[in-house]
């Protein structure tokens, strides 16, 4: 017991990263509207990204943004800045989650404009009408 | 079938006002984002963002037609494809003076800066593209997505 | 069908809080993710390059052709609304 508690404090980061994905997830299966689905996709796409940025952080670290005339003379230590790699794939990573919003809503506004309605049943079965 | 329901838009006193008095604040602070990238968190995509938001905001609170003044539909057609014909511009010219695709040294033949100091000169000319990519797909994105695809009124 | 979402849910999240075990601890400087290009980047992005913020000196200039692809992905979501709700003005 005391090492499950150990291990849900020393990473307790990944833990409410994944509590938000299964939000997100169920979400995504378990609700039959359309609009609320799309809205736990993005409540996934969010916690992947909190979830990359996390994995780069280092204890006493600061942002990666150098004072130029101290990095020009050499000394700049790599253990004290946080790794700026995941922030960029995350910069992506946001850009393409707004498309993919953008695009669905566009979608939803012809479905509702076709059917009348955004409930999956019903539109299931007006399809097989 | 017309689902769109009729608006008089924009007749609130204390928005219109609150909103004239910030939309060039909030644009020159989008610009501001854009041009210190280098110096401080920011760079093309946040500063597009800004700038974007204020048409809409300016949408929001006037009504369509009038957003439509200040950002005509063929001007906004232009910047869209402005945004990526800079940033592939930038890297067919780096091409073409001996480098690699966006190499940005190979362009000290053309103005001698120094190849260090075109670096940073070439990321400063890729965010402005980006930036401008990005904030004429937001205004067009809100005017399609609120009119139903007509943009003439809505919301 | 509720029921049986709840269930899914509960059972991948079970899985992935079981894989969380063999993570590096939060916050170690010498965890794989720290170790192999980042240092690079770190010590030589600012003598390179001439800028001061790392993560605008990475996504412009070595990492170039991701941010060329993302600007094509945003201007084709803006094509694709305008070609999925365009239609002409009902008089």
């Amino acid at each position: 017991m005391e090492m499950i508690v150990d291990e849900i404090v020393a990473k307790y980061n990944y833990w409410i990263y994944v509590v938000l994905m299964m939000i997100g997830f169920y979400a995504m299966i378990g609700k039959r509207n359309l609009m609320k689905k799309l809205i736990g996709m993005n409540i996934f796409q969010t916690s992947i990204i909190l979830f990359f940025v996390s994995t780069g952080v280092k204890k006493g670290g600061g942002i990666p943004i150098v004072d130029k005339y101290q990095a020009l003379a050499g000394n700049v230590d790599a253990a004290s800045i946080v790794n700026p790699l995941p922030h960029v794939l995350m910069l992506t990573a946001i850009v393409v989650g707004v498309s993919v919003t953008g695009v669905a809503l566009a979608v939803l506004q012809r479905i509702y404009r076709e059917y009348g309605t955004l409930e999956e049943d019903e539109i299931l079965e007006k399809l097989q009408r | 079938m017309r689902d769109i329901h009729e608006h008089t838009a924009g007749e609130d006193l204390i928005i219109k006002t609150s909103v004239r008095l910030m939309v060039p604040f909030i644009q020159v602070f989008g610009l501001y984002v854009i041009v210190h990238g280098h110096y401080s968190p920011g760079g093309g995509f946040q500063g597009g963002v800004i700038l974007g938001a204020s048409f809409i905001l300016l949408a929001l609170a006037f009504g369509m037609k009038t957003s439509q003044e200040y950002m005509t539909v063929s001007v906004n057609a232009v910047f869209n494809n402005l945004g990526p014909a800079i940033f592939i511009g930038v890297g067919v010219l780096c091409a073409l003076f001996g480098g690699l695709f966006l190499d940005y040294s190979a362009l000290d033949k053309l103005i001698p800066l120094g190849p260090v100091e075109w670096r940073s000169f070439g990321i400063f000319l890729i965010e402005v593209g980006v930036g401008v990519a990005v904030m004429s797909i937001m205004v067009l994105l809100y005017w399609n997505l609120s009119s139903g695809g007509a943009m003439d009124e809505g919301l | 069908m509720k029921n049986l979402a709840l269930l899914a849910t509960l059972v991948t999240g079970a899985l992935l809080l079981y894989g969380t075990k063999d993570f590096p601890a939060w916050g170690d400087p010498q965890d794989p993710a720290s170790t192999y290009l980042s240092p690079y980047y770190i010590e030589n992005a600012v003598e390179q390059t001439h800028v001061p913020n790392i993560v605008t000196a990475v996504l412009g200039d070595y990492r170039g052709y991701d941010t060329m692809f993302e600007t094509v992905v945003i201007y084709c979501a803006g094509m694709a609304v305008l070609s999925v709700l365009w239609r002409k003005k009902e008089e």
